[in-house]
């Protein structure tokens, strides 16, 4: 255990949780609903309780529950309460911070971690969160985390979220981000580990001449039952999005959604979303929407779900892998997704992620 | 070195060899000849152990083992190796990761990125497997693989097919190496398949044959064949084939 927190180190890496201001902009620990660590080390970047920024600032008020309604459903619900907590974090403007911010919600005695995030790249500015959530291994309960992300103006927000439960754990993540004129999201998420339940279906609103990435790499092992999917909603000339998804199942139940609304002429959309089932008890949908509400906008969908091609492992072992060796190997492919706009310390962190899944499929 | 015995194979229920007999010996090459669909591919991978290509009946010895059971892998760390007409494409794959793979078969680990550059691969090892590779690229990717294994058997399914001009001779002399075509006393064995017979060009061949209708057809000097093939067809050639030996 580390000094204040009744969770390893360990634990806190595999979800990309450093605790190193050489490798971080910030740090964030929430246990339950009680912040245990904030630190900045870089100038120009807030990073504050959801709690703290209320009363430092009359206008968060504002940002809270914008682009979420309150009362969307009994998840939402239960979150809009008194005792919330969250983070609070904050590009000023033109500032730009390669080295992520991290942030980590861990899961322990609470029956409901009830969490309200606000994000927001200013004007101009850059930022990288990596949000990496866990639990304990007695933890019994559910997480619900409200997101708001607004990415202002020429502003450009990476926000990797890597998700570690235990099998007792219910997960409701809610969130929906703003993304104005010229901006850019990019939006990755990993669940490495068992989970009993995780539904979400983050929303991206793009205006003008931006742009929304969504990237997940999502194994389900026994037990688990995944829901997930991305949504963009396409609302200005020139927006653009892109949804990436790679479902394993290895005996978990996974749906796999992804949408894409184009709501206004000249935006472009694509979905990829490919499944992968490594066991008999395996069970993935998939399902891909893409909605046009005007002519002139190109919108494209590829989904295949499947098991590994035998011609593929036959020809990886007529260069000497074993058949075991093989599998692995066109596993580890399938996970490879390539994230471009990603500082190099991120991609590490994500990569050392998917290492890690692979190693324990 | 290699010995195959009345080998029968199914592909999809379908049978598409016919007892085949073949024996070549260490130090030869043959050259496989015959027309689109006759089975030459069929037989290459009956002899690598690719399980989509079953065997009914019949065996295949290689250095005194009947390896006709045994899975690819074991019979690549025997010494035998081929590259494919066409290859799988496998995302996230990274050439370099087979090619380290090939080089521990032989040891050439050192090797990877000298022979990359000579096969004019360099560019690709960081790329997906045969994703994206033009025809030309996915036979230089093959035959650098093979450098890397440095088999005693060497089985070619059409190196030469898609291969521009510019870098046939590349090929061939790489084919020629793996072979020991150069050398007096060559430990090396191998097929060759060839549609059109541009390789042979810059690879020599002990042997010449015709497989016609998944059968052994016509067994001679690989340039009589070919002129023969190139002046008459299969068919012509199988005519005549057949007159000489009666
Ligand atoms: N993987 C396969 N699936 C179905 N049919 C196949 C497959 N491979 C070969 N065949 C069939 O077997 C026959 C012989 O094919 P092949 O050995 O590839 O011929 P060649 O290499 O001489 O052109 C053809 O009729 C072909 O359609
Ligand atoms: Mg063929």
């Amino acid at each position: 255990m580390s000094e204040g927190y009744d969770i390893d180190r360990e634990k806190l890496r595999e979800v990309g949780i450093e605790l190193d201001p050489k490798k971080r902009s910030a740090t964030f620990i929430q246990q339950d609903q009680e912040v245990r660590n904030v630190a900045t080390f870089y100038e120009g970047v807030e990073v504050m309780s959801i709690r703290d920024a209320m009363k430092k600032y009359d206008w968060v008020k504002d940002y809270f529950w914008r682009i979420l309604r309150r009362d969307q459903d009994e998840f939402t619900k239960e979150a809009d309460s008194e005792d919330v907590n969250g983070y609070f974090i904050r590009a000023l403007p033109n500032v730009k911070v390669e080295i992520p911010v991290e942030a980590c919600l861990f899961l322990h005695r609470a029956r409901t971690q009830k969490v309200h995030n606000i994000v927001i790249a200013e004007e101009g500015s850059e930022l990288n969160i990596l949000t990496g959530c866990t639990s304990h291994p007695s933890a019994v309960g559910m997480h619900i985390g409200v997101s708001e992300f607004f990415v202002k103006r020429n502003a450009k927000l990476s926000f990797t979220m890597i998700h570690s439960w235990h099998n007792k754990i219910e997960v409701r993540p809610r969130s929906a981000a703003i993304v104005e004129e010229n901006a850019t999201f990019i939006s990755n998420y990993i669940l490495l580990n068992p989970v009993k339940l995780v539904q979400m279906y983050p929303t991206s609103y793009v205006y003008r001449n931006s742009r929304a990435i969504f990237n997940s790499v999502i194994v389900a092992l026994e037990g688990s039952v995944v829901d997930s999917g991305s949504r963009a909603v396409l609302k200005e000339p020139g927006a653009t999005a892109e949804i990436i998804s790679r479902t394993i199942s290895k005996g978990g139940k996974i749906t796999a959604r992804g949408q894409i609304i184009g709501e206004s002429e000249g935006v472009k959309g694509h979905l990829e979303c490919k499944g992968l089932i490594l066991s008999e008890n395996g069970d993935i949908t998939a399902i891909p929407e893409l909605i046009a509400r005007k002519p002139n906008l190109e919108l494209s969908h590829e989904a295949a779900i499947g098991k590994i091609a035998e011609e593929e492992i036959f020809y990886l072992m007529s260069r000497g892998m074993s058949r075991d060796e093989a599998v692995s190997a066109i596993v580890r492919g399938f996970m490879e997704i390539e994230i471009k706009g990603l500082p190099e310390v991120l991609k590490r962190t994500i990569d050392k992620a998917i290492e890690d899944m692979k190693d324990a499929l | 070195m290699l010995r195959v015995v009345n080998l029968s194979v199914e592909v999809n229920g379908k049978r598409i060899l016919k007892n085949v007999n073949l024996y070549i010996k260490k130090g030869e090459t043959l050259a496989l000849f015959g027309p689109n669909g006759s089975g030459k591919s069929t037989l290459l991978n009956a002899i690598i152990g690719n399980p989509a290509y079953k065997i009914v009946g019949g065996r295949i010895v290689f250095k005194k083992v009947d390896i006709t059971n045994l899975p690819t892998d074991e019979r690549v760390k025997l010494g035998m190796a081929m590259s494919f007409q066409n290859p799988p494409k496998i995302s996230g794959v990274k050439l370099i990761d087979v090619l380290r793979y090939c080089a521990k078969l032989s040891g050439n680990q050192e090797k990877i990125y000298e022979l990359a550059e000579k096969m004019k691969m360099k560019e690709h090892l960081e790329r997906s497997v045969n994703l994206g590779f033009s025809g030309g690229e996915v036979k230089r990717s093959e035959i650098l693989q093979l450098m890397l294994m440095n088999p005693d058997f060497v089985m070619l399914d059409e190196p030469d097919s898609g291969v521009d001009l510019e870098n046939i001779s590349l090929v061939g002399k790489a084919i020629s190496e793996l072979l020991e075509r150069e050398m007096e006393d060559r430990k090396k064995a191998g097929i060759i398949i060839t549609h059109q017979g541009h390789i042979l060009d810059y690879v020599s061949a002990d042997h010449g044959a015709i497989l016609y209708n998944g059968k052994i057809a016509c067994i001679g000097d690989p340039r009589d064949i070919l002129d023969q093939i190139r002046k008459n067809g299969y068919e012509g050639c199988l005519t005549k084939c057949l007159k000489d030996m009666i």
